[in-house]
């Protein structure tokens, strides 16, 4: 056998911290062979990728508004993965957020005021915990398997916002665009620094995160969680519900990524359309497995996966290469992050085995 | 024929051909997972298959060599999968899941330059005096050789699992591999052949689409059906001949969807697009209900990591 | 079958072992090990838990590649072989932990390891007439799951013995047995010994290595500590050629009359969720305050149903479980251990304990009623300090609260579990298996700290396979078979006799609540 792995008596706490770092590293090594390959000065390329689009105040804020939906997203679904409850529905509950709360402005146009963002963040968020719910209602109550209950309701979820924005809530004055009116100016998330799009959602996103932490690190209910997902067994002999870790894991990414849908809608694009996410709850599966399942470490992992939306954007634009490739990138990341894992658990040995066998 | 039966034989055979692709791809899962491992990256295998698989046909001019390239394609993506779970052992789960991102990923970049290029598909084969029954000709003789490929490997697989040694020992490495190392079965390399071979079955699967069910390559154009095969092998209670009685009634589901519009009722196509996921749920909710059930069919080591040493 | 000839002593050893060395992270597990097994022997390898003869085992059968040392096969090198070579030769297994597939058939099961078992049907005709021949009853056809424990393990020694073995090797075979069904085994073994097959066989119980077997190898601590013939020996010249000391005996002092209830079970009955598990059928059973009861029986006999009824994992109607008097079969683990139940489960890591946490975590895991939780969030402080007290009164070895709990050896995660319960100072303690896999020193130790708890006024429920175990620290036993239970009878009053006859499922249920037997 070439590889052989030991597995390690404690995992190690180093290379714990490491690991996300080297699987970063190899994706920058395997971009630079695919823009060698595609005939791009690996140099000029990489640089136009992860430097150019936050060379300026405003493509840094570019970066928090695109960090905000991943890292809402991402925490919940952190804690959910620490339970071993594999929503992965983020993207369909981060739609319904953006249909409840982007609904209510709609339904109240021309009569808000300023209660009118408050209700509108809650709305985002209980439609997002609504759709959570359901898989967590059919996992609790049918056995039924959350990843594909969760995932089949993406569809269904984006199916819908299609379904309003095609017919009854598109815009009466839009030329046929399949999109709604634009909001209202208090259903609009405020500007936080003049000449840039910075809004509201950053902030929340921030709490979320802290939030977050408090729960996972601290709380007597984190630990509850993280009983349920590293040993089901043990978790029922201490008389942890696995049950309620379902319901909370649904219910609070779902709430989360309903209030990044919302963060959306009321922040840079002021309406609803089609696509209100170019794939942030997806991205944010990523973003939850670099950070280590880890709050603090989803914020700096969403804040790299923001920087390869823009990367993306920034290549199209200078030098002419598809957008697609933010999406080999992520791949190509979340396949490093986790084969580097290996490292934390297991001594991997070169060569043959050790153990030579009998003369 | 009456407009009638016209229509009828239509739905049908439109079934059919929505089937197909879910049945490739459901088979090989379910090899897979009765080896024991869970591989949730069908559908990332599937778009891998199906722009490989196209761009082939182009290149080459000849669809038979773009369905060889898809299962080919699979083939390599899925035994990334392979040494990321199986020599390295990551988590499925996640590992399913980064494959499914991978594969939309790469598949768009890739396929770029190919949307809109137009192809000669793979084209229904008549059998010779068979195919000429009216009604029944239509039904079952006049189809595109895949579809006829689905059922031999269906078939073959089946008997495999069944009734060979070799599908002995698969099966016997998925229900405990504990058991099969310490008699002496190589349960690492057992696993590597079966996750290949869903890999392959996923690139058919994507070739299907992209060749003869649309033939043309539309980013993301799976469009969940890997998904929905996943759910399928549970609906299936792992046994391969429900496999197929799964895939012709998602395969139903969605032509009647089609079917509706066409005959000019008020309804928008995109709550129709919802049904078959809709159907999905409401399946896995009707099979999961009872945990025994599952619990007895399911491979008891499906998902479970094993390293031989520890 | 074509067995060889009794072989005289001038043949060469069937298997010959030397210097057979084999190392892991952190543990040597043999070290220069020699052995000689003649044609037509059978030879005991006497250790305890821990003493390297399970890794030895699998070297000789070619699981685990040994690093240094030779094998010799009738006089020839056995260089690396693979489990399928070593069948081949002749060699056949019947593992402690049984590598049967509980989906598949007998004969299904058998095919799997023998070469040319394609046709089922000739070979469940092969199965049916060897099973005869060594009165081994087992059907072909059967599945494994709806198999007792002792039909499994026939299932296994007919797989060996369809090969035609000429050394067979049984790893500890007779802990899931009923003395009966020991008997039984032990005739099928003489007769295949008199027909000159070597038996190599692993156990650690000394009565029946004085029973079966002409020679012994003993093992401790990965290297060979004595080579004796174990006719010659006592009982308690083995143990100290096996632990290096006496063995070590409990304190035990008679407990006191008609102390307070602390568990009733009125009528127990409970359908089992594992579809392969058996189902708990109107048990009654009292533990009083400062008594302690065992419950012995042969594994897969509703013991699991009971042990969750107990913990509260599984429910029960309220009236049936009852804890310190007031009906608690309703009441999960959470609002169980308030009343003031402790419990230590079979398994170690992943439900005694989580792998992966630390040990201080693992003290929260059972500790959280105790003060280690204020307004939802955890207090560190008091968990590390709660786990340091277990670690220092039960001398776990470790490297402080903050090793995970998977760092650490069988033994000393059971003193650290067990350590945990006792010092929540629960009124009720439920144990299972309390001592299976620790070495002989932790056991005693185990032993003691479950007895002191017990002076202190706490009632205590063991249930375990291990009979001498039960009639050393038990005040009372009773047994459980087909998922009913026996009356619990006086210690002293009772026998392994008359305990293995009700194992073997000769017994009345309990009519009524047991303590009238102790009266």
């Amino acid at each position: 056998m070439l590889l052989r792995l030991e597995p390690r008596a404690q995992a190690s706490r180093g290379l714990r911290i490491a690991a996300p770092l080297i699987a970063l590293a190899l994706t920058l090594g395997s971009g630079t062979v695919l823009f060698g390959a595609l005939g791009q000065n690996p140099i000029l390329a990489l640089h136009t990728f992860f430097i150019r689009p936050i060379d300026s105040l405003y493509g840094l804020s570019e970066l928090a508004i695109k960090a905000a939906p991943l890292a809402l997203c991402a925490v919940g679904l952190a804690i959910g993965f620490r339970g071993n409850v594999w929503n992965i529905g983020a993207e369909g509950q981060l739609t319904m957020g953006a249909i409840c709360g982007g609904g209510l402005a709609l339904a109240f146009y021309g009569v808000e005021g300023p209660w009118l963002l408050p209700l509108m963040v809650l709305a985002g968020g209980l439609g997002g915990m609504a759709w959570g719910a359901i898989p967590a209602l059919l996992k609790t109550r049918f056995n039924a398997n959350e990843i594909l209950t969760s995932l089949m309701l993406t569809y269904v979820a984006i199916q819908l916002l299609g379904y309003l924005v095609h017919g009854p809530w598109r815009d009466p004055e839009g030329y046929n665009f399949p999109e709604t009116r634009l909001f209202g100016e208090q259903a609009l998330l405020p500007v936080l620094l003049d000449g840039t799009r910075l809004h509201g959602g950053v902030v929340l996103a921030l709490i979320a995160v802290g939030l977050g932490w408090l729960l996972l690190s601290r709380s007597f209910t984190g630990f509850q969680i993280k009983v349920v997902g590293q040993a089901p067994a043990a978790a029922a002999y201490a008389g942890f519900s696995r049950g309620r870790v379902v319901w909370l894991s649904f219910l609070i990414g779902g709430g989360l990524a309903g209030i990044a849908g919302l963060g959306e809608v009321a922040g840079p694009m002021g309406q609803l359309n089609p696509t209100v996410s170019p794939g942030y709850g997806f991205a944010a599966i990523i973003c939850a497995f670099l950070g280590r399942l880890h709050p603090f470490g989803v914020l700096l992992a969403s804040l790299l996966l923001a920087l390869l939306f823009l990367g993306g954007e920034s290549l199209q634009m200078h030098l002419n290469l598809p957008l697609a490739i933010t999406g080999v990138f992520q791949g190509l990341l979340l396949f490093f992050v986790l084969a580097c894992d290996v490292f934390v658990r297991y001594r991997v040995r070169l060569g043959p085995a050790v153990a030579s066998p009998a003369p | 024929m009456s407009p009638e039966v016209e229509t009828l034989v239509a739905i049908l055979v439109a079934t059919l051909r929505a089937g197909t692709p879910l049945v490739f791809a459901a088979l090989g899962e379910l090899v897979t997972e009765k080896s024991g491992v869970l591989n949730l990256g069908i559908e990332g295998m599937m778009l891998i298959g199906a722009v490989a698989g196209f761009i082939a046909t182009v290149l080459t001019g000849s669809p038979f060599a773009g369905v060889v390239f898809a299962m080919l394609a699979g083939t390599l993506v899925s035994l990334l999968f392979g040494v990321l779970t199986l020599t390295l052992l990551t988590n499925q789960v996640a590992t399913g899941l980064a494959l499914t991102i991978f594969g939309i990923g790469l598949s768009a970049f890739v396929g770029l330059g190919y949307i809109g290029t137009p192809i000669q598909g793979l084209q229904p084969l008549a059998v010779p005096l068979l195919g000429d029954i009216p009604v029944l000709g239509l039904l079952l003789f006049r189809h595109d050789p895949l579809v006829y490929l689905s059922l031999v490997l269906l078939a073959a697989v089946a008997w495999f699992l069944a009734r060979t040694r070799a599908g002995l020992v698969l099966r016997a490495v998925g229900e405990s591999h504990e058991a099969a190392h310490a008699i002496g079965y190589p349960v690492i390399a057992i696993r590597y052949l079966a996750v290949m071979f869903g890999g392959a079955m996923s690139g058919l699967a994507g070739a299907y689409l992209s060749l003869v069910y649309t033939p043309q390559w539309t980013e993301n154009m799976t469009a969940g059906r890997g998904w929905i095969a996943l759910a399928l092998v549970v609906f299936a209670t792992w046994r391969p001949a429900r496999v197929l009685l799964g895939a012709y009634l998602f395969g139903g589901i969605t032509i009647v969807g089609l079917h509706i519009q066409a005959a000019g009722f008020e309804a928008s196509s995109h709550l129709l697009a919802m049904l078959p996921y809709l159907a999905t749920i409401l399946v896995l909710v009707l099979i999961s209900r009872d945990a025994n059930r599952i619990r007895l069919n399911a491979p008891a080591a499906l998902g479970k990591p094993f390293h031989p040493d520890a | 079958m074509a067995l060889p000839p009794k072989a005289t002593a001038a043949a060469p050893p069937r298997l010959e072992l030397r210097g057979i060395t084999k190392r892991y992270p952190g543990v040597l597990a043999n070290e220069g090990i020699d052995l000689a097994v003649r044609p037509g022997e059978i030879h005991a390898l006497l250790g305890e838990n821990g003493a390297g003869k399970s890794t030895l085992v699998k070297i000789i059968y070619g699981v685990v590649k040994a690093d240094a040392g030779e094998m010799l096969w009738e006089g020839g090198p056995l260089g690396s072989h693979t489990p399928a070579q070593a069948r081949h030769l002749g060699i056949g297994m019947v593992f402690q932990h049984f590598n049967l597939f509980d989906t598949l058939t007998v004969a299904e099961n058998i095919a799997l390891c023998i070469e040319g078992g394609g046709d089922l049907k000739a070979l469940a005709g092969r199965i049916a007439e060897v099973s005869g021949r060594y009165g081994l009853p087992i059907d072909p056809l059967r599945h494994v799951h709806g198999l007792s424990v002792g039909e499994r393990q026939r299932v296994e020694i007919v797989r060996c013995l369809l090969q035609d073995p000429k050394l067979l090797i049984m790893d500890e075979p007779t802990s899931v047995l009923t003395p009966l069904e020991v008997e039984k085994l032990f005739e099928t073994l003489r007769r295949l010994a008199g027909e000159g097959c070597s038996i190599l066989y692993i156990s650690h119980k000394l009565d029946e290595i004085r029973e079966l077997c002409q020679t012994a190898t003993v093992l401790r601590g990965g290297r060979v500590s004595a080579d004796c013939d174990p006719r010659e020996e006592t009982p308690k010249s083995l143990a100290e050629m096996m632990i290096g000391r006496e063995l070590p005996v409990c304190r035990h002092s008679e407990p006191p009359e008609g102390g307070a209830e602390r568990l009733v079970l009125d009528g127990l009955s409970l359908a089992s969720d594992d579809p392969f598990g058996t189902d708990l059928m109107d048990i009654r059973l009292t533990v009083r305050a400062g008594e302690i009861v065992g419950i012995a029986g042969v594994a897969g006999n509703g013991q699991n149903a009971l042990l969750a009824a107990l913990s509260g994992e599984r429910r029960a109607p309220p009236g049936q479980v009852r804890i310190g008097g007031r009906p608690a079969g309703h009441l999960g683990p959470r609002a169980r251990r308030a009343r003031g139940l402790a419990f230590v489960p079979e398994e170690r890591l992943g439900r005694g304990a989580v792998p992966g946490m630390s040990l201080a975590d693992n003290a929260l895991l059972t500790g959280y009623q105790k003060g280690m939780v204020r307004h939802g969030l955890v207090r560190v402080e008091r968990t590390r300090a709660y786990a340091e007290r277990v670690v220092d009164a039960f001398k776990v070895v470790c490297a402080g609260s903050g090793s995970e709990a998977r760092s650490l050896s069988g033994g000393n995660l059971q003193k650290f579990i067990l350590g945990r319960e006792i010092l929540l100072e629960p009124s009720l303690l439920v144990l299972a298996y309390p001592t299976w896999g620790v070495d002989v020193g932790a056991a005693a130790q185990i032993r003691q700290a479950v007895i002191d708890l017990r002076d202190r006024g706490a009632g205590v429920l063991v249930v375990s396979e291990e009979l001498e175990e039960l009639f050393e620290i038990s005040d009372r036993i009773a047994v459980i078979g087909k998922g009913r239970l026996s009356p619990a009878k006086r210690t002293r009053d009772t026998g392994v006799e008359e305990v293995g006859r009700w194992m073997a499922g000769m017994f009345a249920p309990a009519l009524d609540e047991g303590p009238q037997d102790a009266a």
